[in-house]
């Protein structure tokens, strides 16, 4: 398949994606959303009403008004915020630099972890300390993360008092608008146990997928062959073996990336981390719909695009779907 | 001294906690430079076993429980990780069975060749790449430049196979070890690979072990036979003498039901029964329970190898 | 597959399946019989008394005997609360599983027997929501039910909203479970039979291919109940599940959390440790049945 084709048909399936999200976020603002309560007070009359209403469009038959909205939603105009009275889109996107920080920590952790872990389990199954780490996987894959999460703010928060358990410290804004936490210490320190946190959800899922794609990888005949030639063992164990596991983990991953964004839901609401989640929880508790609307829209978004990175990476790293177009 | 010799070679595998069962129980072999040795057995027989056990390659939870494998007067099941590492591939190399799974799917034909020439040599990446290329050349593969860079899927399991052999002669091995080598190639490209391993071998003044369970191939390759039957060798000897005149009864047996054998409008013979799995071996020989000339000696004691062959009701050869 | 009483024999002869199986009945017992031995009832708020709030553990200085494992900021006892929130918890979890076993075995079935476009159609739909994940779908759902209903409606259908929505969510796992198995029975002889002898399709379905499908349908039950339980937890916990004043294990832990750091630690402890033992013995039972009725699922692993 060649890399345009590629790319043509994955927007396409973006297309059919966002549509779905769009009527899911337009039916929301049809049923849930009064623009009239926001607009004017109780004391307007009926009649009053009725005039506004038909000057909104809010009379208008269904698909003018969804075309409406989806002419607005394109041009980066999902309404505005009841409670923050600015632009819905502006106060989602200032909240995703937080989030995209929490889930990049929780992603290294949990790749610098899993794959030596994962690793060692399948190379030495039977030694006490694979024992120990797949035992312990199937003990957290039993703890629900808000659990782990009341833990960590308690032992490391309060009890011992050796990392900052609420909020993201010290931020530094990037000349193109971006609050990082990276750039300080506070803000290191602050990222250490959400993303401890929001990794270890991933981290025994991929601890067993990892060892168990290693151990049948190891048993295959092309190991076996790749040490008849005599080849150094890390050379076999890391070119020949580790290589084949990657597949499945870059599928699975993809996979997770919804549970990931839900996650980090539950993991910023412990931690009253200013991301998107915590502030998708806000908007919820104050029946603020433009804002839910904007949330459901972005997070699709990010879902479609992150994925369409994971696909990419796939048939990047995957000879057999890489067909003419390149060699052959 | 042989080149090879493989002495009293026994392989278990544990059974339960405690309890081992073997798949190799006493194997013996003697190979001179430049020979071509079959090994010929049913699947289970414990053909591969002794193949991959010569290059102390047996994966766990298998283990060589007792032997020795003398290659040039040295044990290769004492060397050190490192020393037996310089001679697979190096100086024994091997050959698959199946070529769709001996390459590794995500590697280019090229990776797969030269990280073997590199395991072994000093060479530079071009000097190696030179190399590779015309080694495939050697083994007929068309527009070999370009199939460097080709993954193992995009070519044909007789290519694939090709490419293995190409693989094994690499370092100019004095023993190569094909393990069923046509066995799961289209009957058409069998031949046509035979001859080929058969050519190089005598090119190059390689030794070669057959592992195979067709008698009507090693006839056409091999100077010598070895014939096995649930983890021993029941008989050994010139191919020639073996082929026309049998002495273990299941020799005999595997000869009639070669289909060459049988005239025409016969049925094919099969001998009776099929062999027993490691884990339930009957006592004594362990043919017996098929065998017609089997007595109350056959059920008791296990025939040792006398003379080239293990029985205690030989069929009468043609030198004997 | 292996008789009852080899199943019995290997049940007794693992300590691990035995240790879940005894936490699991016990949890079970408890909540089942909660009306009749909790010590309080946390619901009739006749029998609360907010000067009893925030009581430590019975042991601990200024405990009372009457509260074992402490109180809660609103007077109702730990234990009590714990055993009637572990049967809402075993409820949801039990009922979403049953939506989904009903939702995902038909569609399942559809899909294998069919084949073709419905087939492919299903199943495309399966991939895209299992990568849309249970738990964004829950939380989107239930963020919509409580923002279009007011607080008591939603009180009344919390229970019935959550065994939906995670039942929906949860289909494809038994469809495609239950479909890979179909085309396993597809091919064998007595389908085929069925066939020739004209049975109906449905008959061949439910009749024939469905009790074969039932072994890998068992194993996942268990495990998708403790998948439940713990989506349950984690909705009541983000306060868009369970109530507080109906609470599930989740709003329980979610009622506790702000106490932890005045120091009433055991409102959310306790809890926590019955959610943890709930789900760990279901998945440890789930994975004992995979390896004892199943090995093959289990290849590659082991």
């Amino acid at each position: 398949m060649h890399i345009l084709a590629f790319l043509i048909r994955r927007a396409a399936q973006a297309m059919v994606v966002m549509f779905v999200i769009s009527i899911i976020g337009f039916s929301i603002q049809d049923n849930l959303g009064d623009p009239l309560r926001e607009l004017v007070g109780q004391s307007v009359s009926e009649a009053e009403r009725e005039a506004l209403r038909d000057e909104l469009g809010l009379n208008d038959p269904f698909l003018v008004q969804y075309a409406r909205f989806l002419g607005n939603a394109v041009q980066g105009d999902l309404g505005t915020s009841y409670f923050f009275k600015r632009p819905a889109i502006e106060v989602i996107l200032d909240k995703f630099p937080a989030t995209f920080e929490l889930v990049l920590g929780a992603v290294f952790i949990f790749v610098s972890v899993s794959i030596p872990a994962g690793i060692y389990c399948a190379i030495h199954r039977d030694s006490w300390l694979s024992r120990i780490i797949m035992t312990g996987s199937i003990v957290g894959i039993s703890i629900p993360v808000f659990l782990t999460a009341i833990f960590m703010v308690w032992l490391f928060g309060v009890e011992l008092g050796w990392l900052p358990a609420f909020g993201r410290g010290d931020t530094v804004t990037l000349p193109w608008g971006w609050d990082t936490g990276f750039l300080t210490w506070d803000g290191i320190s602050h990222l250490i146990l959400p993303s401890i946190t929001l990794s270890s959800i991933m981290l025994p899922l991929f601890i067993r997928l990892i060892r168990a794609e290693m151990l049948e990888a190891m048993g295959t005949d092309y190991v076996r062959f790749a040490r008849a030639k005599g080849l150094s063992t890390w050379r076999v164990r890391y070119v020949h073996a580790f290589r084949n596991t990657l597949l499945p983990v870059v599928t699975v991953g993809g996979l997770m990336i919804g549970t990931l964004i839900a996650y980090t839901i539950l993991t910023e609401t412990v931690f009253q981390w200013p991301g998107m989640g915590f502030l998708f929880l806000e908007a919820v508790n104050r029946v603020d719909t433009p804002l839910i609307i904007a949330y459901i829209i972005v997070v699709g978004l990010i879902f479609v695009v992150v994925n369409t990175i994971v696909d990419f990476i796939y048939t990047l790293i995957n000879p057999m779907v890489k067909l003419p177009g390149a060699k052959g | 001294m042989a080149m090879l010799e493989v002495q009293d070679l026994h392989v278990a595998f544990p059974r339960g906690k405690r309890d081992e069962v073997e798949a190799l129980r006493g194997v013996n072999l003697q190979l001179e430079k430049g020979e071509r040795l079959g090994v010929v057995g049913e699947s289970g027989a414990g053909k591969s076993m002794l193949a991959f056990a010569i290059l102390n390659l047996i994966a766990a939870p298998g283990r060589v429980s007792q032997g020795r494998v003398m290659f040039h007067g040295q044990d290769l099941l004492k060397l050190s990780d490192r020393k037996i590492r310089g001679i697979r591939g190096n100086r024994i190399s091997m050959i698959f069975q199946d070529p769709m799974v001996t390459l590794n799917p995500v590697l280019t034909i090229g990776t797969q060749m030269i990280e073997t020439l590199k395991a072994h040599r000093r060479i530079s990446d071009r000097d190696a790449r030179k190399l590779c290329i015309e080694r495939l050349k050697q083994v007929a593969i068309p527009s070999a430049e370009s199939r460097m860079d080709a993954y193992p899927h995009e070519l044909s399991g007789g290519l694939r196979q090709r490419v293995v052999i190409a693989i094994a002669l690499l370092t100019d091995p004095e023993l190569i070890i094909a393990d069923e080598p046509t066995t799961a190639l289209d009957v058409t490209i069998q031949a046509e690979i035979m001859s080929l391993i058969l050519k190089l071998c005598r090119e190059n003044d390689v030794a070669l072990i057959l592992i195979t369970h067709d008698l009507g191939v090693v006839a056409e390759v091999t100077e010598r036979i070895m014939i096995m039957y649930a983890g021993l060798c029941v008989e050994e000897g010139p191919t020639k003498q073996i082929i026309t005149a049998p002495r273990h009864p299941y020799t005999s047996g595997l000869l009639k039901a070669l289909p060459q054998n049988a005239g025409r409008g016969q049925r094919l013979y099969q001998i009776p029964g099929s062999m027993p799995p490691i884990t339930a071996l009957p006592r004594g020989c362990a043919y017996h329970p098929r065998c017609e000339f089997a007595d109350n000696g056959c059920r008791t004691r296990i025939p040792p190898l006398q003379g080239g062959v293990a029985c205690f009701n030989p069929l009468k050869g043609a030198s004997s | 597959m292996i008789s009852f009483s080899a199943f019995v024999k290997r049940f007794f002869s693992d300590p691990v399946a035995i240790g879940a199986g005894v936490v699991l009945l016990v949890l079970v017992l408890m909540a089942v019989l909660a009306p009749l031995i909790a010590p309080q009832n946390p619901y009739d708020p006749l029998q609360l008394d907010i000067m009893d709030s925030e009581m430590p553990p019975s042991w601990k200085p200024g405990g009372d005997d009457r509260f074992l494992l402490g109180t809660d900021a609103q007077g109702r006892g730990v234990l009590s609360t714990i055993m009637y929130g572990t049967g809402i918890s075993l409820l949801i979890g039990v009922g979403a599983v049953i939506v989904q076993a009903v939702l995902g075995i038909t569609l399942g079935l559809i899909a294998g027997y069919k084949g073709g476009w419905i087939d492919s159609f299903l199943m495309r739909l399966a991939d895209i929501q299992l990568s849309l994940s249970t738990l964004m779908m829950a939380i989107i759902a239930l963020a919509l039910f409580q923002a279009a209903f007011d607080a008591n409606t939603y009180a009344d259908y919390a229970i019935i909203m959550l065994i939906m929505v995670i039942g929906i969510a949860e289909w494809p796992k038994f469809a495609r479970t239950v479909r890979s198995s179909v085309l396993g029975e597809k091919k064998k002889e007595y389908v085929d039979a069925a066939r020739v002898i004209g049975l109906p399709a449905r008959r061949i379905m439910w009749g024939h291919i469905l009790p074969n499908t039932l072994t890998p349908v068992l194993v996942i039950s268990t495990i998708q109940v403790a998948e439940a339980i713990m989506i349950e937890a984690s909705l009541s916990f983000l306060g868009l599940g369970m109530p507080t004043d109906r609470p599930s294990l989740g709003s329980l832990i979610r009622s506790g959390f702000e106490f932890i750091f005045s120091g009433s630690w055991w409102i959310t402890l306790y809890p926590a440790l019955v959610l943890i033992a709930l789900v760990l013995s279901l998945n440890l039972l789930g994975d004992w049945l995979r390896d004892v009725l199943n090995p093959k699922l289990r290849r590659g692993e082991d």
